[in-house]
């Protein structure tokens, strides 16, 4: 395709359409409709070249594949792209849930809607490009690039506190990414690439190794986000648009975790082995903590946005258990959760649109009306809670099977998990669905539309269907996890003996 | 075959639920009662095949598909089949079915029938793959599946706030005991690798008696296990400590408590100890406590059910109560006796349940024994078929023989490997249950007498008087249709499921004692339940001496004489004893003030904490020193400059973005020269 592959190609399609919007004048509505419906083919012809990479993707093989290299400032530091098993499913993931913020974003978005898909197509190509990039100056562009279009849609598009929530997400992903930048550099100065296929095979020193991966470690918590930098994630939430809270939720959040897999784990095998105890801490008290705080919101957003930073939770211990189930169950946990969270906060969306507030208590009784809203609620909150037939269960399962291995403790604090999400998820949907409707304005309010059933019913069928049938996912990603794991189980052992 | 057992539930589920207004009411009650009646009879010719003239002394395994592959974890879907299996898929199908049948009456005149029989499928479905599981993993699908079920069905009237409430109690600790099953699936697959039950049980020897270090300590490999896994058992049978949420899942309508809140979802962890059998019979500490807690609970639910004037709680505690029987039959080591309690239970535990939405549907969604009395002349066929319940459940027999109803076969069993087992715990789970036994006839006769017997108390009133907010029922009564409030007997489609339960009630002890627990044990258990060598209970209980056979029959006379003296001879005299003993009264009428205890200890706290986390940890601690408190340093710092500023914020982190890029862009160039 024009000298790129197929991975350029992903990139380079969302800004194809951007430019095709670029060139779209006039604020009218119907220039307005052509800027939707432009933005929703480029990103289901972006979504569909994906299914094609897919298809050429092996996933028995472990290491990168559809790897493609340009040369840009030198030798040293290259445009390289490719993907293995634990990136594929975060690309597919990215390019899957894009549509559906477009399609959440059709009625909900009225002002500068040029503007706001100029900002989503961009924000695409960022976040496949950060799951694409082999080189780490690329990676850091792409990673920090994100932010600024996440950045515009809150500050633009947000609700009424949106310049505090934008400048407390920009202050905290501030520190990490300084840090993250200072690493790189170390790096560079250390192995004279920015490589990452080369960067996983070198061996750092050990005391380098712990300021490393501390300097990614801030980057990462962040983006998590892990407990105590967490606080940004419910404000950003809060004050973001819909589509904005699927797409922080659904992916953004997945970089943190993506960001362990691709680089503190196999390059720092040693440090992280070292920190992990404190990574397992941090994880069990964003399971209790968040879940606890979540039972206690009046905001239908924040409440999810607690539960998010409680899942993610999972995912952080089950990658430091650093065991096949943990590793892969992590992916999967990823996966599932940009899926679920995904399609709760897009739930929150339908009923935000028609009666403009997010407090728990304006809502009641809401089945008598809404039906089927009641019914891809119900179902989504199940995936949320973990029961078994959901893909919420096959990931927190697996994280915690594969973390009981390492340390039982760890796995039994993080179980009660499973206890206080059904609380508060339950007592959520008690307070919006269940009842009498009693509240004089919600008598009129209308079930799902047409628009937001072709929304909704994919999510439900993957969610249930990744729930029975996970194995797509985890194979995906089992090559690759255990490559991981046998790369970082060999160099612990090479540490072990050079110390004795 | 196996395959439809399980999947025409599901089937019947997704055509009710997704297209229920479409197909309508009547359509979507057939699509799911027929494909049950099929079920129950495909399951009843599998029990004869499997159990009664199988020569298969291995499970027979059906492979469906893989469910997930990580690493040395594996599991699959599969449907494993042996005579433990098809005694419940009996137990299951029938029930169901019957219940099915019999809600097409008792719930002919509520609006969303294509959703309660959906739920009651989707219900029927999970509870197929939990007996049919080959592993701990499915077996957990079909434990937190019939869970769901329940809550929904619970909360079935979701206008209810007491109903929503007890829905998500139910959930909530059910979900408590699944934290311990959960956690011992994955000691399960620390020890052995494996989670399929074969693997398991032919690993279990080897790990016997080996400790393992977990928790921070160094415990007997197979008791933590098997306490673990009993801590899922106990949430879902309702056991001492975990029971709470069982009387108030009497908020659902009454078909759904007899089916899943006293005949098979509340049942399951004893299918599931039995299953696990094998772990079980090697971790004597385990079985001790099991037989402690099941000996309690028999008890405490007994004392409870003394008082209670709601006529579907005082059978919620019966069911309690009974649970706790076989649990202490499993803990003896006696599972078949646990199994076969559980057999006869669901036959006579379902047919009180049904009796009682009789009653209820007869007066109108009245649910207060206080409000009833004299009924038996209004509702005769009732009458009988209540009776002949409570004649199973207080065991009703012959002592010496196996000749009575079907409790009296069942219980008495128990009672004697109580008396005859030599496991530590045993002597005190045998005194619970002999005692519980007499409570069990008192509380049995007082509700017979109470509802049908005397003179009829006001019901009108009760309607504005209710206590238990049960009036709001009202929106689902006949009230609207212009019926008088005179009692009238229900019509035959509920009537029927009465007789076919009633018949099991009289002769499911009787006939299947020999194949369950005694002589035809072997022949017909062919290895589905495991005693090891030392374990020779079935053979012991027999030799229990003639004064400990007659006990329970003295005990249920006991009670059965004490409730006629002060239900129809003295009526005066319940009032006075509880004004005699005020304390002991609220202690009983309370349920031992479990729920307020709870409520102290876990529930307000939860709150409590979450708030101090959110407003303290998030917002003072962590906000106030992160970025609120950096931005007003900055701030105080920067007053002067800030006019210089636009004020966006995201035009700095555009600025401050570009400029880092340009920088890293200029220094590595520069670097590479």
């Amino acid at each position: 395709m024009f000298g790129f592959g197929i991975l350029s190609g992903l990139l380079i399609l969302p800004i194809v359409g951007v430019v095709c919007l670029l060139l779209l004048r006039g604020d009218d509505e119907a220039t307005n409709n052509n800027a939707r419906w432009i933005a929703l083919w480029t990103t289901i012809v972006t979504f569909l070249l994906s299914l094609w990479a897919w298809a050429d993707f092996n996933t028995s093989v472990a290491g990168f594949q559809l790897v493609e290299q340009r040369a840009w400032f030198s030798q040293a530091i290259t445009y390289k792209l490719g993907v293995d098993g634990l990136s594929m499913p975060f690309v597919l993931l990215t390019t899957f849930l894009m549509p559906f913020c477009i399609g959440a974003s059709w009625l909900s978005i009225t002002t500068r809607v040029k503007e706001y898909m100029i900002a989503f197509l961009v924000l695409e190509t960022l976040m496949i490009g950060v799951f694409e990039a082999l080189d780490l100056l690329l990676f850091y562009l792409f990673f920090e690039g994100g932010l600024i279009p996440m950045f515009l849609i809150i500050g633009i598009w947000g609700g009424k506190r949106r310049v505090y929530a934008a400048f407390k997400f920009f202050l905290y992903t501030l520190l990490g990414s300084l840090l993250m930048l200072l690493a790189i550099m170390a790096m560079y100065w250390y192995a004279k690439t920015t490589d990452i296929t080369v960067l996983l095979h070198t061996d750092f020193p050990l005391g380098m190794q712990k300021y490393l991966w501390l300097a990614f470690f801030a980057s990462f918590a962040v983006k998590m986000p892990m407990w105590p930098v967490h606080t940004w994630l419910p404000d950003a939430h809060v004050e973001a648009p819909t589509a904005g809270s699927v797409i922080l939720a659904g992916i953004l959040l997945k970089m943190g975790g993506y960001g362990f897999i691709r680089f503190s784990l196999p390059m720092f095998p040693d440090a992280s082995q070292y920190f992990a105890p404190l990574v397992f801490a941090l994880s069990i008290v964003a399971i209790i903590y968040t879940s606890l705080v979540a039972l206690v919101q009046t905001d239908m957003k924040k409440l999810i946005a607690y539960s998010s930073v409680a899942h993610m939770g999972f995912v952080t211990m089950g990658l430091f258990a650093m065991t096949a189930q943990g590793v892969e169950g992590a992916v999967f946990q990823m996966v599932s959760h940009g899926l679920v969270s995904g399609a709760l906060f897009l739930c929150v969306g339908v009923v935000y649109d028609r009666m403009h507030t997010r407090e728990i208590s304006a809502y009641g009784g809401l089945v008598q009306r809404m039906p089927r809203y009641a019914v891809a609620l119900m179902i989504f909150t199940l995936a949320n809670v973990g029961l078994p037939g959901t893909s919420g269960f096959v990931g927190e399962f697996l994280t915690l099977i594969g973390t009981f291995q390492v340390n039982s403790w760890v796995a039994l604090l993080a179980t009660t998990g499973v206890i206080l999400s059904a609380a508060y998820a339950l007592y959520l949907y008690r307070r919006i669905i269940f009842g009498v409707i009693d509240k004089p304005n919600l008598t009129g309010i209308a079930d799902l539309s047409m628009r937001e059933i072709v929304i909704l019913a994919p999510l439900v069928v993957l969610t249930l269907y990744y729930g029975v049938h996970p194995q797509p996912i985890i194979d995906a990603s089992a090559a690759s996890a255990e490559a991981l794991i046998k790369g970082f189980d060999q160099a612990l052992a090479l540490t072990k003996t050079a110390g004795l | 075959m196996y395959h439809l057992i399980v999947f025409l539930p599901l089937l019947g589920f997704l055509i009710a639920g997704l297209f229920g207004r479409q197909i309508g009411d009547r359509n979507a009650e057939l699509v799911t009662t027929i494909p049950l009646g099929l079920c129950a009879f495909l399951s009843w010719i599998a029990f004869f095949m499997v159990g009664v003239f199988g020569h298969d002394d291995h499970a027979q395994v059906i492979d469906i598909a893989n469910w997930m592959t990580s690493g040395k974890l594996a599991v699959a879907w599969a449907l494993r089949v042996d005579t433990l299996t098809v005694v419940m898929l009996v137990v299951v199908t029938t029930v169901s079915f019957l219940v099915h049948v019999y809600s097409i009456g008792y719930m002919a005149e509520d609006p969303a029938r294509p959703r309660f029989f959906a739920y009651l499928s989707l219900f029927t479905f999970a509870m197929l793959m939990l007996v049919t599981a080959d592993n701990l993993v499915q077996m957990f699908f079909g434990w937190e599946g019939v869970g769901l079920a329940s809550y929904l069905l619970i909360g079935f009237w979701y206008d209810r706030p007491s109903a929503n409430a007890a829905a998500i109690k139910a959930f909530i600790v059910n979900r408590v005991g699944d934290f311990g099953f959960a956690l011992g699936i994955f000691l399960v697959f620390t020890l052995t690798g494996s989670v399929t039950f074969d693997a398991v049980f032919g690993a279990a020897p080897a790990i016997a008696g080996k400790t393992i270090h977990v928790f921070g300590a160094d415990f007997d490999a197979l008791t933590i296990t098997c306490l673990l896994l009993f801590m899922g058992a106990m949430g879902k049978s309702a056991q001492f400590l975990l029971h709470t949420w069982l009387p108030d899942a009497m908020e659902g309508p009454t078909p759904v408590s007899a089916l899943i809140h006293a005949a098979t979802m509340v049942t399951a962890g004893v299918f599931m100890v039995a299953r696990l059998s094998p772990l079980f019979d090697l971790a004597p500490v385990a079985l001790s406590v099991v037989t402690i807690v099941g000996g309690t609970t028999a008890f405490f639910a007994a004392t409870v059910g003394l008082v209670q004037n709601d006529i579907k709680r005082v059978i919620a505690y019966s069911t309690c109560s009974q649970l706790g029987y076989m649990f202490v039959g499993l803990g003896v080591g006696g599972y078949s006796l646990g199994i076969f309690h559980l057999f006869t239970h669901a036959f006579f535990k379902a047919l009180l349940f049904l009796g009682a939405g009789s009653v209820i549907h007869a007066m109108h969604h009245e649910q207060d024994m206080r409000n009833m009395g004299g009924l038996r002349k209004d509702i005769p066929f009732t009458y009988w078929m209540m009776l002949i319940g409570t004649l199973a459940l207080t065991g009703v027999g012959i002592p010496f023989t196996s000749i009575g109803f079907a409790g009296f076969v069942s219980k008495d069993a128990i009672i004697e490997a109580a008396y005859a087992s030599q496991r530590p715990g045993a002597v005190y789970a045998f005194l619970c249950v002999v005692i519980a036994a007499g409570f069990t006839s008192f509380y049995s006769w007082r509700l017979i007498f109470m509802t049908f017997f005397g003179e009829r108390r006001s019901m009108s009133d009760a309607h504005g008087a209710d206590d238990h907010g049960h009036a709001a029922a009202d929106d689902h009564a006949h009230d609207d249709h212009g019926h008088d409030h005179t009692p009238h007997e229900s019509p035959q489609v509920m009537l029927v499921p009465l007789a076919v339960l009633a018949l099991g009630a009289v002769i499911a002890g009787l006939a299947f004692r020999h194949v369950f627990i005694g002589g035809g044990f072997e022949g017909f258990w062919k290895g589905a339940l495991f005693l090891g060598p030392d374990n020779k209970i079935l053979e012991e209980m027999e030799t229990a001496p003639w004064l400990v056979s007659l006990l329970p029959t003295l005990m249920m006379l006991g009670g059965f004489g004490l409730a006629y003296f002060m239900y129809i001879v003295q009526p005066a005299a319940p009032r006075a004893l509880a004004a005699a003993n005020p304390i002991l009264y609220r202690f009983l009428l309370n349920k031992w003030y479990f729920d307020e205890f709870y409520d102290f200890l876990f529930v307000r706290p939860a709150f409590w904490i979450g708030n101090l986390f959110w407003k303290g940890g998030d917002g003072f601690i962590i906000d106030g020193l992160g970025p609120d408190g950096v931005s007003a340093r900055v701030l105080d710092g920067a007053r002067n400059v800030v006019k210089l500023q636009s004020g966006y914020i995201y035009h700095y982190a555009f600025a401050m973005l570009i400029g880092g890029a340009a920088f890293v862009t200029w220094f590595l160039i520069g670097g590479i020269r």
